[in-house]
């Protein structure tokens, strides 16, 4: 039997405006705990929330660049619950007037366009952290984060493969880090998604008993998520067993997911407007000054990749998901590197590096100049293409010049044909069975006899021009 | 002369021809307060010593002859729900018992920039839910023209202090009545501005969008100088409307002729003490008398306000008062073993009755498949009385009706009947729906010699008027003049 999954998400990115959401304090990351609060946002009693605007506009743009409609008029709702960790014990969030409707993403799973839509984005504010100490013994909270402004970007169900959602997260990431509305670090928290999943017989119309999966740290995570998910949905239903709707947490490190509260115990939220705010009224001047302000975006520019570079779409999509490695790459062309050649470098050893670095392309040491400069080396031929990736991983380390490298580490490559001509000639002579071996038709022989110069040249000899000696000095003989 | 006795305007007269000092003039009041306060309890918390600086540096002020500003000098107090930086502030609850706010209220920043000496914070019902202060968890109020009475509620403390002299003027707050109703039980005069008109950051929320903080006064003239006080833009309220500055106190002409008044008629009909009856009707002539023209009209939605106001109040409030949860501030109980005892025991011991009633009703109105039926229908029903009202202000400039049905009652009487203490607020809620400004003054007294309040109702903005029309009908009546004698339990004055 063979089923289909039906994937939504839940996707909540934290907006890096100044401010929070409705009180002056600052949003930066890794300050001393409780150290960014105000009467307000600890929800002394008295106090009042005040929308910060800017925050309003980072969702519009989101919603503008995600292809959504704007709501002129939006409310904003309190969702009521107790929580430690929300100080008003009620988060200001928007129910029935998100600020962004009806939008999409279109992703490129197996090459081919599948068109996401989006469902809707509407602004909130964060929550506190609770902190709980090692003993057990007493939980602590941390409000330096609550009330710093998020969106919330909720899909439609048209994701049907954990591949397909990991392509929209991404696309999320690239499109928020563009329009430059979020940080999106997940490590931090800023970007944090949930899951809604079902799975259905091939065929069927109707949907099936639909999870939902909170705590989803990472896209790798998510990707694991669904899998484990869905296959347990599959499992389920060929085994007989009952699925219920629920809630459930994912754990990373076990690689499961757990029931947190069934359908019946969902929380009662008595949402209602919040009568200490007004409406948002958003102008079409408004919008279209947003509109006008969004730089080109990841779609464009991959597009424009394949059109003026003749990037294959892969390396085009690759490149241009990230903002940063995107500029990178261009301000490589501009120093006159190749594009084929930076785009090789960029998405292979210098992903791969990050990728182990467990780092973002932000991170990367050296500057664009610097890697064009070690791509001119190799083209010059100053260094061959293996001491090449040995300097990028110093360049790594140091964020040094790469001549400089080169040069303390003895790499340049010997290209003078006479100097090589003299060391071919003593190999030869050196080796007559494998001068007889290759005139007797061996071809391999040759590989042996080039082994044995670049040994003697220490390795740094150009191999290109040694084979190509050699040979005529081979055939020179015949 | 007892000063304390004095109006804000008198006293601000006889400060500036220097009869008297500030220090004078607040420890009167202060002497007045230590010898009414065993009877009438109207206090929570005395600044008494801080007052006094505050006098003494108008005074030097003065002795500089530098000029001062109408309520500069004039001793006042505040309802014990408006936030002052170090000093407590306890809704009169046990939830809030010990605490100590870091900030001013933005109107209690404009009262200290007007140098009023604060001399402390009143008594009220429980979170202002209550029409008789018989909530509060510390004491219950006593009404200064007869201490079995209750003072009205829930700003009973401000108005039973400036009844009493112990208090030239204070400010209180209003969500369904809790200015005026006690302003009528206590002969003095309050006020609920224009929805919006006065920054209600700092005053703990009861229900957002009916809450207005407002002046409670001697007579007309001090509440238009209060008002000018406290009314500014707010950045900090995003209620807060950002108007041109009015002068409240030009419109204290005394001239209301060819005004065009409308009388309430649902509100003389059932239920209405016959005293007060009395009392509204000639006040009406009086204004016929003054020169302005008197019909009549019939409310559309009047059986409504009172059940759309405590479903909107009580589901504002449910949210509202959710934040005094132990965690951060207040009371905690000390029974619990998870988060869970935590909530709920501190809550259960927190809070009294009848906010545990407002709560409940409130959380239930808001609940899943109720919703609907209660707290949409209730704004529907706001929505009809919104323009019911905007219909009477086109034929009427102001509509007058009887602040209660009747004038204070016993302490004890109706506190075990909530549905009958809820009916105080009949003719005062649908103001709060609508976001109108009302006032309340004296209009008279009963059989009984307990005052009587006037209402009278304007439409949004309208302030100017509502205080022309009040200012008018004092200078033709003179029952603000009349003050309270505090007799103790054998009847004997104090």
């Amino acid at each position: 039997m063979s089923y289909e999954t039906v994937i939504g998400l839940e996707i909540h990115a934290e907006l890096s405006t100044a401010t929070k959401m409705y009180c002056g304090c600052p949003t930066s990351f890794g300050s001393e705990p409780n150290m960014h609060c105000c009467p307000i946002c600890l929800a002394m009693p008295g106090t009042l929330p005040v929308l910060n605007k800017k925050a309003v506009e980072y969702a519009i743009k989101a919603g503008l660049a995600m292809n959504c409609s704007i709501t002129d008029m939006g409310k904003q709702d309190r969702k009521n619950y107790f929580y430690p960790d929300l100080p008003k014990a009620y988060q200001i969030s928007q129910l029935d007037t998100p600020i962004c409707v009806n939008g999409y993403i279109d992703i490129t799973p197996g090459g081919k366009t599948k068109r996401i839509r989006i469902n809707r984005i509407h602004i909130e504010e964060d929550a506190g952290k609770l902190l709980h100490d090692a003993a057990g013994s007493s939980t602590l909270v941390d409000y330096n984060r609550g009330g710093t402004p998020l969106i919330e970007i909720v899909t439609e169900p048209d994701i049907s493969s954990s591949e397909e959602a990991r392509l929209f997260l991404e696309s999320v990431k690239a499109i928020l880090q563009y329009i430059e509305v979020s940080d999106c670090k997940m490590e931090q928290g800023s970007l944090r998604c949930d899951v809604n999943i079902s799975v259905r017989k091939k065929g069927e119309n109707k949907l099936g008993t639909r999870t939902e999966m909170k705590n989803i740290n990472s896209f790798k995570a998510a990707v694991r998520a669904i899998d484990f998910e869905s296959n347990r949905h599959i499992e389920e239903i060929e085994y007989g067993g009952k699925l219920i709707q629920e809630t459930r947490r994912w754990d990373d490190a076990k690689g499961e997911s757990f029931s947190m509260r069934g359908k019946e115990e969902a929380q009662d939220y008595r949402y209602f407007p919040d009568p200490d705010l007004v409406y948002i009224a958003v102008s079409d001047e408004m919008i279209a000054q947003i509109k006008n302000s969004l730089p080109e975006l990841p779609a464009a520019r991959k597009e424009r990749y394949i059109g003026e570079y003749n990037l294959t779409p892969y390396d085009a999509e690759q490149i241009t998901n990230s903002k940063h490695l995107a500029d990178f790459f261009e301000e490589c062309i501009s120093c006159g590197a190749t594009p084929k050649t930076v785009c090789n470098w960029l998405i292979g050893d210098i992903a791969k590096t990050l990728n182990e670095k467990n780092a973002e392309p932000a991170d990367i040491p050296f500057s664009p100049a610097q890697l064009s400069k070690l791509i001119e080396l190799i083209e010059k031929g100053t260094i061959s293409n293996t001491a090449g990736k040995k300097v990028l991983s110093e360049m790594f380390e140091k964020a040094r010049n790469p001549e400089e490298i080169v040069k303390e580490l003895g790499l340049v490559q010997i290209s003078d044909e006479s100097a090589l001509l003299r060391i071919i000639t003593e190999v030869v002579s050196a080796n007559p069975k494998s001068v007889e071996d290759y005139k007797a038709g061996k071809d391999k022989a040759i590989g042996y006899l080039i082994g044995q110069a670049m040994r003697a040249t220490k390795g740094q000899g150009n191999p290109q021009i040694i084979a190509k000696l050699l040979k005529d000095e081979l055939d020179k003989n015949i | 002369m007892n000063y304390y006795d004095l109006t804000a305007h008198e006293i601000h007269e006889l400060l500036v021809k220097k009869e008297v000092t500030s220090v004078e003039v607040t420890n009167s009041v202060i002497e007045r307060a230590e010898k009414t306060e065993p009877y009438i309890e109207s206090y929570l918390e005395r600044t008494f010593e801080c007052a006094v600086n505050t006098a003494r540096k108008v005074d030097e002020k003065i002795a500089k002859g530098e000029d001062i500003s109408p309520l500069e000098g004039v001793p006042a107090a505040l309802k014990d729900n408006l936030c002052t930086k170090g000093v407590k502030t306890t809704c009169a609850s046990k939830m809030l018992e010990n605490f100590v706010p870091c900030y001013d209220a933005f109107v209690v920043k404009k009262i200290k920039e007007q140098n009023s000496p604060v001399l402390g914070k009143l008594n009220m019902d429980e979170f202002a839910m209550g029409s008789s202060t018989e909530t509060s968890y510390f004491k219950t109020t006593k009404n200064p023209y007869d201490i079995n009475k209750v003072p009205g509620g829930s700003s009973g403390g401000c108005a039973a202090a400036v009844c009493a002299g112990s208090a030239v003027y204070a400010l209180g707050s209003d969500t369904g009545g809790s200015i005026r109703q006690p302003a009528s039980f206590c002969g003095v005069v309050g006020l609920k501005p224009t929805y919006g008109l006065v920054s209600r950051f700092g005053c703990v929320a009861f229900a957002s969008s009916l809450d207005q903080i407002g002046p409670i006064t001697r007579d007309v003239t001090d509440c238009a100088n209060v008002l000018n006080s406290i009314v500014a833009h707010d950045e900090l309220d995003s209620t807060s409307l950002d108007i041109p500055k009015v002068d409240y106190t030009k419109a204290l002409t005394g001239d209301i002729r060819g005004m065009k008044i409308g009388i309430a008629a649902d509100y003389i009909q059932d239920g209405i003490n016959e005293d007060v009856k009395k009392a509204f009707l000639s006040a009406a002539e009086t204004f016929k008398a003054l020169g302005a023209q008197v019909g009549e009209y019939t409310m559309k939605a009047a059986k409504y306000a009172l059940p759309a106001y405590y479903i909107i109040s009580g589901a504002e409030a449910s949210s509202n008062l959710a934040r005094f949860d132990g965690i951060r501030y207040g009371y905690r109980s000390k029974k619990y073993e998870d988060l869970t005892e935590l909530y709920k025991n501190t809550r259960s011991e927190g809070f009294g009755a009848e906010v545990k009633r407002r709560i409940l009703v409130g959380t239930y109105a808001l609940s899943a498949g109720y919703y609907d039926a209660y707290y949409k229908k209730a704004q529907k029903i706001r929505t009809v009385i919104i323009n019911d009202f905007n219909e009477q202000f086109e034929k009427f400039d102001f509509i007058i009706t009887p602040t209660t049905l009747s004038t204070a009652f016993s302490i004890g009487e109706k506190i075990e009947n909530p549905l009958e203490m809820y009916l105080n607020d009949l003719c005062t809620v649908s103001v709060n729906i609508a976001g109108l400004p009302a006032i309340s003054i004296p209009c008279g007294f009963d059989s009984g010699g307990m005052p009587i309040g006037l209402h009278i109702i304007g439409k949004a903005l309208s302030e100017e008027t509502i205080l022309r029309a009040a200012y008018a009908f004092e200078q033709n009546t003179r029952f603000n003049k009349k003050r309270a004698i505090v007799k103790n339990k054998e009847g004997r004055e104090i």
